[in-house]
């Protein structure tokens, strides 16, 4: 499994950040939590506003910072 | 932060520690006027209109729906609707900087378009709550007015052109799915929404009302007399609507939200605060810098002293609202209105490392000409506004 964190850099994109990593702990997933900082690639993904989680390439939240419980049922269905 | 530039760092503060003059005379004097000036801005400023400003911006990035707003940026969506909401969105979508430049991008590739897109781009910093705000308070409501008029035309006109300009090569982007932030379901109507928003828009205004003109009679100084019994009748109100409409978690939410832009900004404006005073001094101080220097440069109204404060403006990056303390220190030392007027319309929305990044999403020709474009407009603005006020 493949998590992407979309954001340029902004606090709440960081919070995102460190609440994915979380949640693959948490679940003991192996999935790969990677962050996006280039507004192209932000921009390629279709997205209106940061932070965004992406997980295999199907967008999940955008434009706010989601809990872990959120992240955590999206990693296990 | 890299551990190269945090050695740096301390090494540049050492070396200013080591070499700066500590005991000449200016130094000391600028060094006095960077704290007087911190503390004109605790005393003056902060309790009265930040803090409300801050609680302001939290509730917008929570309570109104972005959403709603970003339909209006899609491919498919009507222009002249685009237009406006991207020339006054700002106010709802981009209290921090760094979500107008993904935003920014998304809408020209895949949304409405090279047009609306820019003029998202300039107005978004422009023109949000606390910018505006702080500019009424603290240089005057004349040029809160025309920098909050300025940045909405600026924002459509410079959109208009830029999709005239460059008309031909709309047709070549990408096409795909948009995804637009989720909307939350409501729990209150639109009306106690806007009146809730309303209430605490009046408490600034009440709590921040400047003294009128000793000895003048008429409503300002009755409003002035009554202006804390209203503040605090404003915010029992306020209270009793929180009570009543909202729920423990949207009110925490609303909170952390306005913790979030305190802790994001406040640091930042007051070093913004020493630097301007330790340069500029407060108005009527001298400070590092000699004022003959800053009344020959941007003093008056000529074309030449406007197109230096647009193009300094453009190319210099202020971080949110640091504009306004070093405005304040540059009019203090002679600067023009009109040339401070064109470096707020020219300043927020461009910087260097800005015209970095939008030049990677539309290429070097487009960035150029939205530019020269807004360092245009803004002269223009500052020669009318300080024939008209100066």
């Amino acid at each position: 499994m493949e998590i992407k964190v979309l954001g340029p850099g902004c606090a709440k994109c960081r919070k995102t950040e460190e609440i994915v990593k979380e949640a693959v702990a948490d679940a003991g997933s192996a999935a790969t939590v990677e962050k996006v900082t280039d507004v192209m690639k932000i921009a390629g993904y279709g997205v209106f506003g940061t932070p965004a989680v992406v997980i295999d390439g199907d967008v999940k939240s955008v434009g706010k910072v989601p809990t872990k419980d959120m992240v955590k049922s999206w990693i296990e269905s | 932060m890299k551990e190269r530039s945090k050695f740096l760092l301390i090494l540049s503060v050492f070396a200013a520690a080591y070499y700066v003059p500590w005991g000449h005379p200016v130094i000391r004097r600028s060094s006095l006027e960077a704290f007087f000036m911190l503390q004109e801005y605790a005393r003056e400023h902060v309790l009265t209109c930040l803090i409300p400003a801050f609680f302001i911006a939290g509730a917008i990035s929570v309570f109104v729906s972005q959403g709603a707003v970003l339909k209006y940026f899609g491919a498919q969506a009507h222009k002249f609707l685009s237009y406006s909401v991207a020339s006054v969105s700002g106010t709802i979508l981009a209290v921090c900087s760094c979500t107008v430049l993904p935003l920014f991008a998304g809408i020209y590739t895949r949304g409405a378009g090279i047009g609306p897109a820019t003029a998202f781009l300039y107005s978004g910093p422009a023109i949000n709550v606390l910018a505006i705000s702080l500019t009424a308070k603290i240089l005057g409501w004349q040029l809160g007015l025309a920098r909050a008029v300025g940045a909405v035309f600026f924002a459509v006109v410079t959109g208009l052109l830029m999709a005239l300009i460059f008309r031909k090569d709309d047709s070549a982007r990408t096409t795909g799915q948009i995804h637009v932030p989720d909307t939350d379901e409501k729990q209150r109507t639109l009306f106690q929404d806007t009146l809730y928003i309303l209430t605490m828009v009046l408490i600034l205004v009440f709590a921040a009302f400047a003294k009128p003109a000793s000895g003048s009679a008429g409503p300002w100084a009755v409003i002035f007399a009554a202006k804390w019994y209203i503040t605090i009748a404003l915010l029992i109100i306020l209270g009793f609507m929180l009570k009543a409409w909202f729920s423990k978690d949207e009110c925490k939410s609303w909170v952390e939200s306005s913790w979030g832009f305190m802790k994001q900004i406040f640091p930042l404006l007051a070093g913004g605060v020493l630097v301007a005073g330790f340069m500029l001094g407060r108005p009527g101080h001298p400070a590092l810098i000699p004022e003959q220097w800053i009344q020959s440069l941007l003093g008056g109204n000529s074309l030449w002293a406007n197109l230096m404060a647009s193009v300094a403006g453009a190319l210099m990056y202020f971080a949110t609202l640091t504009e306004v303390p070093i405005l304040q220190g540059l009019l203090g030392a002679g600067m023009g209105k009109g040339p401070a007027l064109a470096l707020l319309l020219a300043g927020p929305a461009l910087s260097l490392p800005n015209m970095l990044v939008i030049g990677s999403v539309m290429g070097v020709r487009k960035t150029a000409t939205f530019c020269g474009l807004i360092v245009i407009m803004s002269t223009i603005a500052g020669m009318t506004y300080g024939a008209l006020f100066g």
